[in-house]
């Protein structure tokens, strides 16, 4: 055994410990902010993973879209649905969690056995390591190009759904100084539609109305 | 270590990439994705449900690596599929979010239990 796989087992196992430790945080965890911070963490490790498996630009990516873009997202999103709620009791909500664990831990048996029973062809290939960058490279602009246009079409389809799902009824007045704000393009307020009728007993309306 | 410099490349060459064994990663990852399969089954809040969805789809690029790692060393198709399934991830995020946003904005709440419009 030398220096280097020992090292590399050693990051093998922090990474993984990282990996599982994080992801049971992000589950457990009853503060939801506290979640999507280990989920950042987990997606660190997964790209450290990834690295242990010669795919640096895959890392890359995935620290770039996951821990810079879909983590920010979630924080985002927890910033603007945060409002303290006391949940309703659910009758058999312990019956239900003991039964999905499981069932969950039923499925995380079978995945092993497949795993350790299938014959593997190892060793496979000798791996291009340094090239991959490049070899991916060549795939995306060679058999994988339909796809690849097609995630770019798929990308664009879900910013301008997003943004159009998102976006949000506005105040036809400045709310600091109180003067009219010039909104053309923004839709209409429109009322709650899917309410309980109990919930909104105050009366008084959640948004002024656009003219 | 072995004197014999050629059991030496076989040993490297069996297992790829120190002595990590394959099954290591697949054990890592059905791991994460059961975590993910319980915690969207069992999640109240529907924010951590997203996070659970992106727990599974992490668990099975860890796979598509580990598969194009080690079997597939050459041609590392298994590392392209990972990139597109990063691609989709993200989408999906942007738009669950935003559908997410939406419904707090008509129903003021974010329990899963009391999203049953369509239910029956």
């Amino acid at each position: 055994m030398t220096l280097a796989s020992t090292i590399q087992q050693l990051c093998f196992l922090v990474l993984a410990a990282v990996v599982v430790v994080g992801a049971l945080g992000v589950v457990l965890l009853p503060n939801i902010v506290y979640s999507a911070f280990l989920l950042g963490g987990v997606f660190l490790g997964v790209a450290g993973l990834y690295l242990l498996l010669n795919a640096s630009f895959v890392a890359a990516a995935q620290i770039l879209v996951y821990v810079g873009a879909v983590n920010v997202l979630i924080l985002f999103a927890i910033m603007l649905v945060n409002k303290k709620e006391t949940l309703a009791v659910i009758p058999g909500l312990l019956l239900r969690r003991l039964l999905s664990g499981g069932v969950c831990a039923g499925l995380f048996v079978l995945l092993l056995r497949v795993a350790f029973t299938t014959h593997w062809a190892l060793p496979g290939p000798l791996p291009v390591g340094e090239e991959a960058t490049i070899r991916i490279g060549e795939h995306l602009f060679s058999d994988y190009l339909l796809p690849f246009e097609l995630a770019s079409v798929l990308l664009l389809m879900a910013m301008i759904g997003a943004i159009v799902l998102a976006r949000r009824d506005v105040y036809s007045s400045d709310v600091i100084t109180g003067e009219p704000v010039d909104q053309g393009l923004i839709e209409k307020t429109r009322t709650p539609l899917l309410l309980d009728p109990s919930a909104n007993a105050g009366g008084q309306p959640l948004l002024e109305t656009t003219p | 270590m072995s004197a014999d410099p050629r059991a030496a490349t076989d040993a490297v060459t069996i297992v790829l990439g120190g002595t990590i064994p394959l099954q290591a990663y697949l054990a890592v990852a059905a791991l994460l994705f059961c975590t993910g399969v319980w915690g969207l089954i069992n999640s109240r809040n529907a924010v951590r449900v997203l996070m659970s969805i992106e727990l599974m789809l992490n668990a099975v690029n860890i796979n598509l690596m580990a598969f194009s790692d080690y079997l597939d060393g050459q041609l590392i198709r298994g590392q392209v599929f990972a990139i597109f399934v990063i691609t989709v991830a993200a989408a999906e995020a942007a738009v669950g979010l935003a559908i997410l946003l939406s419904l707090y904005r008509n129903r003021e709440t974010v329990d899963m239990e009391r999203f049953n419009l369509l239910r029956w």
